[in-house]
């Protein structure tokens, strides 16, 4: 597997700029003659498809939902981060860099990084252009709010609706083109396999979900931006039709999986009410802004609590473990998140956890309510707390909050280049569903950025790039007609009559419960060696059941749900043994991967950069083949390698 | 100790776009007061799989109320009885042991059911690709801070972009006029600076798409205010009808477009 980054030469500043002016470009007049493919309607694809087609290629996007407004960047909450530095703080694209590598545990890859930093500031313009209606101050300037991870104010936002109104940006943008005729979307239609055509990737084969039917869609290349993987773990914050499936497929043509083992664990979601609870929802992480995260000190407390006999306000200051500032002072509550879910995670293993099930932790706005008023609260977070007391039926106005880590983000993905390109030639990826620019843990506020970095910015540059090193004779060429698609096709098609006959008698959903079950005890907040390895043979056996028992109720030509999930739980099937091997491999601790054997006498993660700065990429050898490992180094020139502290 | 009802579920069960439909009726135990709406359906499919039935098709998907893909009218109210709460973040403790719950798809004639609860709102995305965008081709824009813009605007709006584009307003019009949906657009767009170039060419283009989809006239019922989940005020129509008038003067002499 060629894992050739293509970092550009030169100074770290002046690498983009010079890579953009070398790279081969397009004619205006010859580009309506390139077809474009981009799967995903999100902030990355989303703005990729419609900057694509500003451009003048032609596009066909495609979206599982009803509709391209409806993709999950939607669901972002807090803010999106840009080295605007509007405060006059001290922010630069340098120290956004800095920020991101170190908290991503210096386990990205420092070119891509700066490049995320440079074009940052692009992208706020580019939103104010497109409408998105970010907060202001007074004086009419955009108002910015401070993130976990960062010790300056670089955060831009939309209420508690900075990823809808971004989103809602970028589809805007999309539904122009659309409605030029520019790009062609396909709504409620899911990508199950990528078509490679003398080793480039030339199309895709999708379900229209509504009748069922197969299709294949030719392209000169193909732009993969899907998003994450959490619901490997069927107890997460994304949402429902999240899912792994056109990842997936890609790694099994191919592509390079990369460091699937780093997940992110939100520390601030709402707490697990019973066992029949379908997805958890997360409270934004600016709450941690001014809210204080405290726990019981003593376990006699905690348990009063969670019987309901103490009341949380009734607890004396002494008697409160304002553990995040004890333990992190410099920066307190806005502890990165892989660390605050950890220590909150500590305090709940130690008996000191409150909620009914014992599993959570308080997010106090007391303090900050009497400092500031409520009104200023409600302003800053008035949304969020409505969807508290809607989903829990307390007031966290009265009654603190409670909360717990959830599995949130997921920083791996498909390997890319620095052309944003996999181990497919012709296949790019943006987005959460790559794995480039957060390492092993991923910032606030720095999701919504990478998207639309890499949908405004960096697609429309290299994936032109691309077709223009392909030539214009090139354009349109290969067509459905080629044999290459027939092949796929018929692959696609006998997977969905496996699928539909096997006729046993449990349902997708209880797989993927189970499914999601090993992978959050074995593989989840904390790791071991042992956990892991009983892991992948749990999930083997899993498997096995699976394509012998699995029920699909419903036929295969039309709308059919439980066919979806079961197309999706079979991929996680596969998947999740995958990120469990990562993660058995990483002999380390950094970012969102923790392995238990790994730590400080005082319980932070121990990184071993000697051994361990790689990128571990993943290569598909066949089924019931373990898969090979290849490895990326990565080499900090600008940065010096350090222990992340944050205390 | 968690409280949990026992319920009977009367849905709309309907095979295709062709097929006629009709209420089913199930019996559903044990459902617990913490569990979201759609977490009772889920159990409800379970139940229905696990007697060799197909589950209740329903559109959802982020389950946090955000994204307006669930659709379903719940005792005759689209998103259920709660007011300012999709179908999703509706909670069961908002529910009676012993109750009676009818869940109906959207009735609207521009939204033909494709299946059970799931409609076909491809109309709402074809208003917005006719005008809803400000013209900003990436790479083009200026200093974010060169316009300041007031907060009372940015602030005004954000509340009309709040929309989630679920559909509730034209399932709950009597018209199944889509004003609320299309004028909130407008709103939040005409009101900003810089949507002022297109201000008039978007608000025709609109209405004409609006019209062409086939939804109905407003006649000042209110229901879709009452109904909407990010509770987008009626204003936002006063608005559009404002800036219709105007495009349309404006149109009458010199055409905008």
């Amino acid at each position: 597997m060629n894992l050739d980054s293509k970092i550009p030469e030169g100074p770290l500043a002046q690498k983009w700029t010079s890579h953009k002016f070398n790279m081969k470009l397009v004619n205006p007049a010859n580009r309506r003659k390139y077809n474009v493919i981009v799967v995903g309607s999100g902030l990355a694809g989303g703005a990729a498809a419609a900057s694509l087609a500003e451009q003048g290629y032609n596009v066909s996007c495609f979206c599982y939902q009803d509709s391209p407004r409806r993709a999950h960047s939607i669901a972002a909450q807090g803010g999106i981060n840009a080295s605007k530095n509007y405060q006059n703080d001290g922010d630069s694209v340098h120290r956004l860099f800095y920020d991101t590598v170190k908290g991503g545990d210096y386990r990205a890859r420092e070119a891509n990084v700066y490049r995320l930093a440079e074009v940052s500031s692009d992208i706020i313009d580019q939103c104010v252009a497109n409408g998105v209606p970010f907060a202001r101050e007074y004086g009419g300037l955009l108002a910015n709010r401070s993130f976990g991870g960062a010790q300056v104010s670089r955060t831009f936002y939309a209420r508690g609706q900075t990823g809808q109104q971004l989103l809602l940006g970028a589809y805007s943008a999309l539904s122009k083109q659309i409605g030029l005729g520019k790009v062609k979307m396909y709504n409620r239609h899911e990508m199950l396999d990528v078509v490679k055509v003398d080793g480039h990737a030339k199309g895709i084969i999708v379900r229209n979900m509504v009748t069922g039917e197969v299709t294949r869609h030719a392209g000169d290349a193909v732009v993969v931006a899907t998003g994450g993987y959490g619901n490997v773990f069927f107890l997460s914050t994304n949402a429902q039709g999240c899912n792994v499936t056109a990842a997936h497929r890609a790694y099994r043509r191919g592509a390079g999986m990369a460091n699937p083992c780093y997940t992110q664990i939100h520390p601030t979601c709402i707490p697990v009410h019973g066992d029949q609870q379908s997805k958890l929802t997360l409270m934004s992480e600016s709450l941690r802004n001014d809210g204080r995260v405290w726990a019981p000190k003593d376990q006699e407390t905690a348990k009063k609590i969670r019987e309901g006999k103490l009341n949380p306000n009734d607890v004396a200051e002494d008697d409160r473990d304002y553990y995040l500032e004890r333990k992190y002072p410099s920066f307190g509550n806005l502890a990165p998140r892989d660390i605050s879910s950890r220590a909150a995670k500590e305090a709940c293993d130690d008996g000191r956890g409150v909620a009914t099930t014992g599993l959570g932790v308080f997010l106090d706005f007391r303090d900050a309510i009497k400092r500031d008023g409520q009104k200023a609260i409600e302003e800053r977070y008035g949304n969020l707390f409505e969807m508290y007391q809607c989903i829990t039926g307390d007031n966290p106005y009265e009654t603190p909050m409670m909360i717990f880590p959830a599995v949130h983000y997921t920083m791996g993905g498909l390997w890319v280049d620095y052309n944003l390109q996999s181990t497919i030639p012709g296949m790019f990826v943006g987005g959460e569903a790559n794995f480039s620019d957060h390492g092993a843990n991923r910032l606030g506020a720095s999701a919504l950025m990478q998207g639309l970095a890499d949908g405004y910015f960096v697609l429309p540059y290299t994936v032109g790039n691309y077709l223009g090193e392909q030539g214009v004779a090139a354009a349109g060429q290969v067509t459905t007609d080629h044999p290459a698609f027939a092949e796929v096709e018929a692959d696609v098609q006998s997977r969905i009559q496996k699928l539909m006959s096997i006729g046993g008698t449990e349902s997708p959903r209880s797989f993927h419960k189970r499914l999601g079950n090993i992978m959050w005890e074995k593989c989840g907040m904390s790791r071991t060696k042992e956990s892991l390895t009983e892991a992948i043979e749990e999930i083997q056996a899993l498997r096995r059941e699976f394509w012998s028992n699995l029920k699909v109720v419903g036929d295969a030509d039309s709308l059919n749900p439980e066919l979806e999930r079961a197309g999706r739980v079979a991929d996680f099937m596969e998947f999740g043994e995958i990120l469990c091997r990562d993660a058995l491999m990483r002999e380390e601790s950094c970012g969102g991967h923790f392995r238990a054997e790994h730590q400080t006498d005082d319980g932070e993660a121990m990184r071993d950069d000697d051994k361990f700065a790689f990128v571990g990429v993943w290569e598909y050898k066949g089924d019931d083949v373990p898969p090979a490992l290849h490895k990326e180094p990565l080499v900090y020139e600008n940065i010096k390698l350090a222990t992340r502290s944050y205390k | 100790m968690e409280k949990t009802m026992n319920l009977t579920i009367r849905v709309w069960r309907q095979k295709n776009r062709l097929d006629v439909g009709k209420f089913a009726e199930y019996k559903l135990a044990d459902i617990s007061e913490d569990s979201s709406f759609l977490e009772m359906l889920d159990i409800l499919s379970e139940q229905l799989v696990a007697d060799g039935h197909e589950p209740v098709a329903f559109d959802h998907d982020c389950r946090e109320g955000i994204c307006g893909m669930c659709s379903m009218t719940i005792n005759g109210i689209p998103h259920g009885p709660e007011s300012g709460t999709t179908a999703c973040q509706l909670h069961m403790r908002h529910f009676h042991d012993g109750q009676t719950i009818t869940i109906e798809p959207w009735r609207a004639k521009p939204f033909p059911v494709i299946k059970d609860l799931v409609v076909d709102r491809t109309p709402l995305d074809k208003i917005i690709q006719s005008g809803g965008f400000i013209t900003a081709r990436a790479g083009s824009a200026v200093d974010a801070n060169a316009m300041p813009i007031a907060k009372g605007i940015a602030d005004y709006a954000m509340d009309a972009a709040a929309c989630i584009g679920c559909g509730a307003c034209v399932a709950a019009c009597p018209n199944a006029s889509a004003m609320l949906f299309t004028s909130a657009k407008v709103a939040h767009m005409n009101s900003l600076p810089q949507g002022k170039a297109e201000k008039d060419r978007r608000t025709l283009a609109m209405v004409t798409t609006m019209d062409g989809e086939g939804f109905g006239g407003c006649t000042n019922i209110g229901e879709c205010e009452a109904a909407c989940p990010k509770s987008i005020p009626l204003d936002m129509i006063a608005h559009l009808n404002r800036d219709y008038a105007t495009a349309q003067f404006k149109n009458f002499f010199k055409p905008v477009a």
